[in-house]
């Protein structure tokens, strides 16, 4: 076990890195309502970020748990500035059209399932609770993400050109996810949370697959953005917080 | 109402065919796509069921314009399902109306054509997180006083759309309270938001339920095919009657000075809302029909291309079944 990370510290950062990254993707994707472009696409987009709030209550509960100060969840969410936030920038990006929120969420659960399935075996059995029961939504997510991408990558010249323009623009956002720091490490060690290293085999099998069946080509190029788990975000975070937390910030006394 | 003012079409079929349907509707059978129907009432019907449709659609926009400011976790999720929900009437609606013969997409462009309407209160807008509260308790709770009497429509599907549609909307409107509630006996600015929603929702609210409909033959037809089980006026009056201390309970006050109990009647009396404004929204010059109606043909014109790449990939696979897997 690594000596210089605080565990319960290591736990903190991590349950905020899962839970954050949920909170910003279903922020995102709740955006989408009433706009959608068929009925049922309205609807999934609508669970979809129902379940990743749903997701962030219990990894934000139980971070503000770790910590052990009294935070709730709601006062992890709403009273934190961009830069304590430690979300993926894969998932603050903006929703551009149709096909980027899609390719976006895609190469997320592509990611978030392997991850949850680690998070299922962690020596903690609060985190392995939540991971389980988040599991199995997230499942059906990358299922129909998956789906969508093949349909919408092999569809008309029009789909499948917007496609392939949003797999140019976020590819370069996903090695993050699999690019552990030292936390990421001593969390790993403690059998606390999986080795993100090990996810990577899961998820370029799963990511080259569905897009060859999608007739998409993976950009060149090796350059991968990172420090949304650290705190180093773009500048699009601080708006959506603005948007998100006005409203325990103007009232602060306020209960809801 | 989400259906307003809908007009009845006039009937030109055989008198023994029509007698006989009478008789079906006056018995409590429930009349099915496939049964022979008065051109009159699939055409009534259409309209009425596609208004309703539109009118969960278009309801999501006020409601969707504060998920993304819900005040906690619980609200953001609360809200999100309540919006996911009226998405799901709006299918359930658009479905019922298709096995009268008319497409989603026809009916969505007669919708962005501005030839079939939604309900006028979908143009007000929502200012502050209390409004999100109102449309619950006052916008829920009046859709909920014309459709749980349509549960007992005539048509089948529509009927049967209803019953799902009720238990939702019930549960809608306990949720709109809840928010009421806390924004009513929380602190003095959200006491005021609280007042403001309920001076802003009142009349808009009453206009749901249409103008005074008992002289109208339209709505006599309806009623004889129980595709409307209610004047506008009975609906009207019992929603003010179980509203008013609702307000009480809450310690707001409903922005009506002449309203009064009437011991004699058993209702309260109350002020009719301003009918020229509701006109006026119903012609398009509501605060907020032009972003409504753009946010929705937004959505179309935008998603075109999603669709279209999905037939585009279905007639793939059609024409190569073998390679699809
Ligand atoms: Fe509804
Ligand atoms: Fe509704
Ligand atoms: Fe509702």
């Amino acid at each position: 076990m690594s000596a210089v990370v605080d565990l319960d510290a290591a736990m903190f950062e991590g349950l905020c890195r899962l839970g954050d990254s949920t909170l910003v993707l279903g922020h995102r994707v709740s955006e989408w309502c009433g706009h959608a472009p068929v009925l049922e696409e309205d609807i999934a987009l609508a669970n979809t970020a129902l379940d990743l709030i749903g997701q962030t209550q219990m990894w934000l509960g139980l971070a503000g748990e770790v910590e052990g100060r009294g935070r709730t969840a709601d006062a992890l969410a709403f009273h934190r500035d961009v830069w304590e936030f430690r979300n993926l920038l894969l998932v603050e990006r903006p929703n551009g059209d149709f096909g980027h929120t899609l390719m976006r969420q895609f190469l997320f659960d592509a990611w978030h399932q392997p991850m949850l399935a680690g998070l299922a075996q962690s020596q903690d059995a609060r985190v392995a609770e939540i991971a389980e029961k988040a599991g199995k939504e997230v499942a059906y997510h990358l299922e129909r993400s998956a789906d969508l991408v093949i349909r919408l990558g092999d569809g008309s010249d029009e789909s499948h050109a917007r496609m392939q323009d949003a797999l140019d623009m976020l590819w370069p956002y996903t090695g993050e996810m699999m690019v552990p720091d030292a936390t990421d490490i001593a969390l790993a060690e403690a059998g606390i949370m999986p080795d993100l290293t090990g996810l990577r085999g899961t998820w370029d099998a799963l990511v080259r697959d569905v897009l060859a069946e999608a007739t998409l080509v993976i950009p060149d190029g090796s350059f991968m953005h990172k420090g949304g788990k650290q705190g180093q975000h773009s500048e699009h975070l601080g708006h959506m917080l603005a948007i998100m937390q006005f409203l325990p910030r103007a009232y602060p006394d306020a209960t809801w | 109402m989400y259906a307003q003012m809908v007009t009845s079409e006039a009937t030109q079929d055989d008198p023994e065919k029509l007698a006989a349907f009478q008789a079906r509707i006056d018995a409590g059978e429930k009349i099915e796509p496939k049964d022979w129907m008065p051109e009159g009432y699939r055409k009534t019907l259409i309209r009425q069921i596609g208004q309703h449709a539109h009118s969960e659609i278009v309801g999501q926009l006020p409601e969707g314009n504060w998920i993304t400011r819900a005040p906690t976790l619980e609200r953001k999720a609360i809200l999100l399902a309540k919006v996911q929900d009226e998405a799901g009437h709006g299918l359930y609606l658009y479905c019922a109306a298709e096995t009268l013969g008319v497409s989603r997409d026809e009916l969505t462009e007669a919708l962005l054509a501005g030839k079939m309407k939604y309900s006028s209160i979908f143009n007000y807008p929502t200012l502050t997180w209390a409004d999100i509260g109102a449309v619950g308790w006052l916008v829920d709770g009046a859709a909920i006083m014309n459709q749980v009497p349509l549960q007992r429509t005539s048509f089948g599907p529509y009927s049967r759309a209803m019953i799902r549609i009720c238990k939702e909307e019930s549960f809608h409107q306990r949720q709109g309270f809840d928010i009421m509630r806390k924004m009513a006996t929380g602190t003095e600015a959200q006491r005021r938001m609280a007042q403001d929603a309920l001076n802003r929702f009142w009349y808009p609210s009453l206009m749901m339920f249409g103008p005074s409909d008992k002289d109208s033959v339209h709505s006599a037809q309806s009623m004889r095919w129980k595709i409307k089980m209610n004047t506008n006026d009975e609906l009207r009056q019992k929603f003010v009657d179980q509203t008013v201390p609702q307000a009480e309970y809450l310690g707001l006050t409903v922005p009506d000075p002449d309203l009064r109990w009437n011991a004699e009647k058993g209702g309260y009396d109350f002020s009719e809302p301003d009918w020229t404004e509701f006109f006026e929204v119903l012609k398009g010059n509501g605060p907020c029909n032009a972003e409504r109606l753009a946010a929705r043909q937004k959505a179309w014109d935008d998603g075109a291309w999603v669709r279209e790449g999905l037939m585009a990939h279905a007639a793939k696979r059609a024409a190569a079944p073998l390679a699809a897997e």
